[in-house]
């Protein structure tokens, strides 16, 4: 789809349309949020050593706000989507911008990526440019990474989104089916209608965990209180099934697939599909209170204020401020290649952002269930049966 | 190349009466509507509006243009610093790098011209497979569908079926043009048997071809296990097209695909009773039936025909350049082939030509981002504005103060043959 709307802009494309597409991606928006500041509402200690992380995982304890000494050069390769696509891309440049702020002698750059075609094409231009660390964004990069990292033995890498693929790669993956839980929860204890929803942008595993998780969270609130709670949209023993905007965009439908839900019953929505769930917002504040809505990735009452009013909470992902920790260990002259990072609860790479205006409206006994089953999937005593969670 | 195609009027440059001088004819033919002219002014028309865009977009010009009254001089130096640094790159990442050139083997040398053969690879093969459906009077704008369909085809039997050396990449190639010319063949007997235009038909089968592939991408057995991505298996080494030149040139025998593909083209159309039918159905369809040739049938021929080469662009991409799918294995080239189809006036050696410019752009671009910062996009805009100047060669002819009449062939691709 997307590339249909690409090829149609390559035939007809006129001026405006080309002056426009390249004066957007030439200044990349500023307006992400820095997700460095997310922290989860619960009062665990932050950034601490994980001691009960998963095995694979061997996080960079260093806190993201603590600017290195070093000096480095950093580039990063992106996916296709454009620096601005208010998700990954986004987050993980924003991650690097963050470094250079605190520390302006790292020195960053990116290059985007028009199709998978420029993957290796991309990382091999980036390698003879001499970089200290060349980020790739995105697992389906993984195979290229693989191979240009095999050719290029001396060069350090980093990927997001993939598990380490080399003796000089470093894996950064993010197990969001965790935060994805504690959202399904939350939205189990505040619904009055007994219906929540969720829908994805497509049905790719990224997008799926969080489903995934936030399913799970509702299935462990309804065994727990002896409710009935349902989820529209999806279930997790149904892969191929589910409600999906195909698109990361398209605020229309996400808004049309929000009214269906709220005709249908439901009155918490979790959109999982970057800019189509703006649309979501939209109905929601069109309710007038009725409705509210889950936001993901970012914390959504920074990354979309105009709807704050409306975000019952986020399902945050610590993409950026991940990068920016790895970018401040590379600046420290640190090689981190051949290990893996997986972004948890305990270390805060996922989890729920502050409630903001509904920060009064949570009871407080369902923000310190939150906290009990934050600590309970930590410890390993919840555990969570999402096939996509990183392995 | 001596063809006389049935539609091309390319030729049609003014004599004046008596023998001019040889200077006089050159110049009557630098300022005639002539094709090659006409391209070569179209480019030189982009570079000039790209080189508008790079300035307009770039910082330091930017910083500089704030103080443009009390100092012109740094406006105008850093717009040139920018725009040449861009084009330098540009060239150095398509044709030949100094930076790189004498570091590294010799192969290394040739690594910027390898990166733009193996780009221009599945662009050729893209660009026949529309070309040869505008020869018929078909609109194909279901390249990028039928290019799913070949790559979804030809990886499957590239990771699915383990065949020895030799056997399994043919294999493999001919369920990718089985599957392109499925898919082109379908929209061929839609407008056939039904009469529904092949532009709508091809469109929406490009819909139902993308998300299909999605569908295949959550599919055990097509999917990756252990993976938490949507993409599929890696095709067998056995299956994949064996590289030109030794590492790090990453062009591989697509390449050679792609020339035998123009060839046979080239002389389906020209030499061969099937192409002049195909070319006369194209010219007039009326006529054509008159003729007493089965114009519905042609259709379907040709579709599967442009299917096929379009099928045969995925296996460049899935058995070449990539060695599994995703969902973006069209990479856009699909509709980058309709460019390419324009650009080489839907001939087979032209098409060949305009493929390998569109190829170096697209190596050139990835340089020129990363040296310079220059988006990428900029190669879009370069490639779409050469097009559209193709199309409007009235507007070429007005910038340049072009005599002779602007009814080329590009007005004619710009209309279409059926409409």
């Amino acid at each position: 789809m997307k590339k249909t709307v690409q090829g149609i802009a390559t035939i007809g494309v006129t001026f405006a349309v080309a002056l426009a597409m390249t004066a957007c991606s030439s200044k990349p928006k500023s307006s992400a949020n820095s997700s460095s500041s997310t922290t989860p509402n619960s009062s665990s200690p932050a950034s601490t050593a994980p001691s009960s992380a998963p095995s694979s995982s061997s996080a960079p304890v260093t806190s993201p706000s603590a600017a290195s000494t070093g000096s480095a050069k950093l580039c990063m390769v992106l996916d296709t989507g454009g620096v601005d696509d208010r998700s990954f891309n986004q987050s993980s440049w924003q991650g690097l911008q963050d470094a250079n702020k605190a520390n302006p002698n790292i020195q960053i750059s990116y290059v985007a990526s028009n199709s998978q075609n420029d993957y290796t094409p991309n990382l091999n231009a980036e390698v003879s440019k001499g970089c200290d660390s060349v980020i790739a964004v995105g697992g389906l990069m993984a195979d290229a990474v693989k191979s240009v990292a095999a050719a290029n033995p001396n060069q350090q890498f980093a990927e997001i989104d993939s598990p380490s693929a080399g003796p000089n790669d470093y894996g950064i993956q993010f197990n969001t089916a965790q935060g994805g839980f504690l959202g399904g929860y939350l939205a189990a204890s505040m619904t009055k209608t007994g219906k929540v929803a969720t829908y994805g942008g497509l049905n790719i595993p990224p997008v799926t965990i969080y489903m995934d998780g936030f399913w799970e969270g509702v299935q462990y609130f309804n065994q727990q209180k002896g409710k009935s709670v349902q989820v529209l949209g999806w279930d997790e023993k149904n892969q191929k099934g589910g409600t999906f905007a195909q698109s990361f965009t398209d605020q229309n439908k996400g808004r049309s697939i929000t009214q269906s839900f709220i005709s249908q019953g439901a009155d918490i929505i979790f959109p999982v599909a970057g800019g189509t769930g703006l649309g979501s917002g939209a109905a929601a504040q069109a309710s007038g209170g009725k409705v509210s809505v889950i936001w993901v990735d970012t914390d959504g009452c920074e990354s979309a204020q105009q709807y704050c009013s409306v975000f019952l909470s986020s399902v945050v992902k610590g993409l950026a401020s991940s990068v920016t920790t790895y970018a401040n260990a590379v600046a420290s002259g640190q090689k981190l290649g051949g290990q893996s990072y997986i972004g948890t609860l305990a270390n805060n790479g996922t989890g729920l952002a502050p409630f903001h205006d509904f920060d009064s409206k949570v009871p407080a006994n369902v923000k310190s269930e939150l906290d009990q089953i934050k600590s309970d999937i930590e410890s390993g005593k919840i555990s969570i049966t999402s096939p996509s969670q990183p392995k | 190349m001596s063809e006389t195609p049935v539609t091309d009027v390319a030729s049609s440059s003014p004599q004046p009466g008596g023998p001019p001088s040889r200077a006089r004819r050159a110049a009557i033919w630098l300022r005639s509507t002539h094709p090659v002219m006409l391209t070569a002014l179209a480019f030189v028309a982009s570079i000039v509006v790209g080189g508008i865009l790079i300035v307009i977009t770039d910082t330091p010009t930017r910083k500089a243009a704030r103080y443009f009254f009390s100092a012109p001089g740094d406006t105008f130096s850093k717009a040139w610093h920018a725009v040449s640094q861009a084009y330098v790159t540009l060239f150095e990442g398509a044709i030949f790098d100094p930076h790189t050139a004498f570091k590294g083997t010799f192969w290394q040398a040739l690594n910027p011209l390898s990166e733009t053969l193996l780009n221009a690879t599945p662009l050729i093969l893209g660009g026949l497979a529309v070309g040869l459906a505008f020869r018929a009077g078909l609109f194909n704008i279901g390249a990028q569908g039928q290019l799913i369909f070949g790559a979804i085809f030809a990886g499957y039997v590239g990771f699915a079926w383990h065949l020895p050396v030799v056997v399994h990449v043919i294999v493999a190639l001919i369920a990718g043009v089985v599957g392109g010319g499925l898919w082109g063949g379908l929209s061929g007997w839609l407008k056939a048997r039904t009469g529904a235009h092949e532009v709508i038909t091809t469109i929406m089968l490009n819909y139902v071809a993308v998300y299909l592939l999605g569908y295949l991408l959550t599919e055990n057995g097509f999917k990756r296990s252990g993976s938490n991505q949507a993409i599929s298996r890696i095709v067998d080494s056995n299956a994949r097209l064996p590289k030109l030149f030794p590492e790090p040139l990453r062009v591989h025998t697509g390449l050679i695909i792609a020339l035998l593909a123009a060839a046979g083209v080239a002389w389906l159309l020209n030499r061969s009773k099937l192409g002049f039918q195909l070319r006369a159905v194209g010219a007039n369809q009326f006529a054509a039936r008159t003729a007493g040739m089965d114009v519905g049938r042609n259709y379907v021929v040709s579709m599967v025909l442009s299917g096929a080469l379009a099928g045969l662009a995925g296996c460049s991409q899935i058995l070449g350049t990539n060695t599994a799918i995703t969902q973006d294995i069209d990479a856009g080239i699909g509709f980058t082939a309709i460019t390419v189809a324009l650009l080489g006036r839907a001939q087979p050696w032209p098409t060949v030509l305009a493929g390998i410019l569109y190829g170096a752009f697209q190596a050139g671009g990835v340089t020129m981002q990363s040296r310079t910062g220059t988006p990428i996009d900029l190669v879009n805009v370069l490639q779409s504005i050469i097009v559209l100047f193709i199309a409007a060669p009235a507007l070429v002819g007005a910038i340049f103060r072009l005599r002779g009449t602007a009814s080329t062939s590009g007005q004619q691709l710009a209309k279409g043959w059926n409409g």
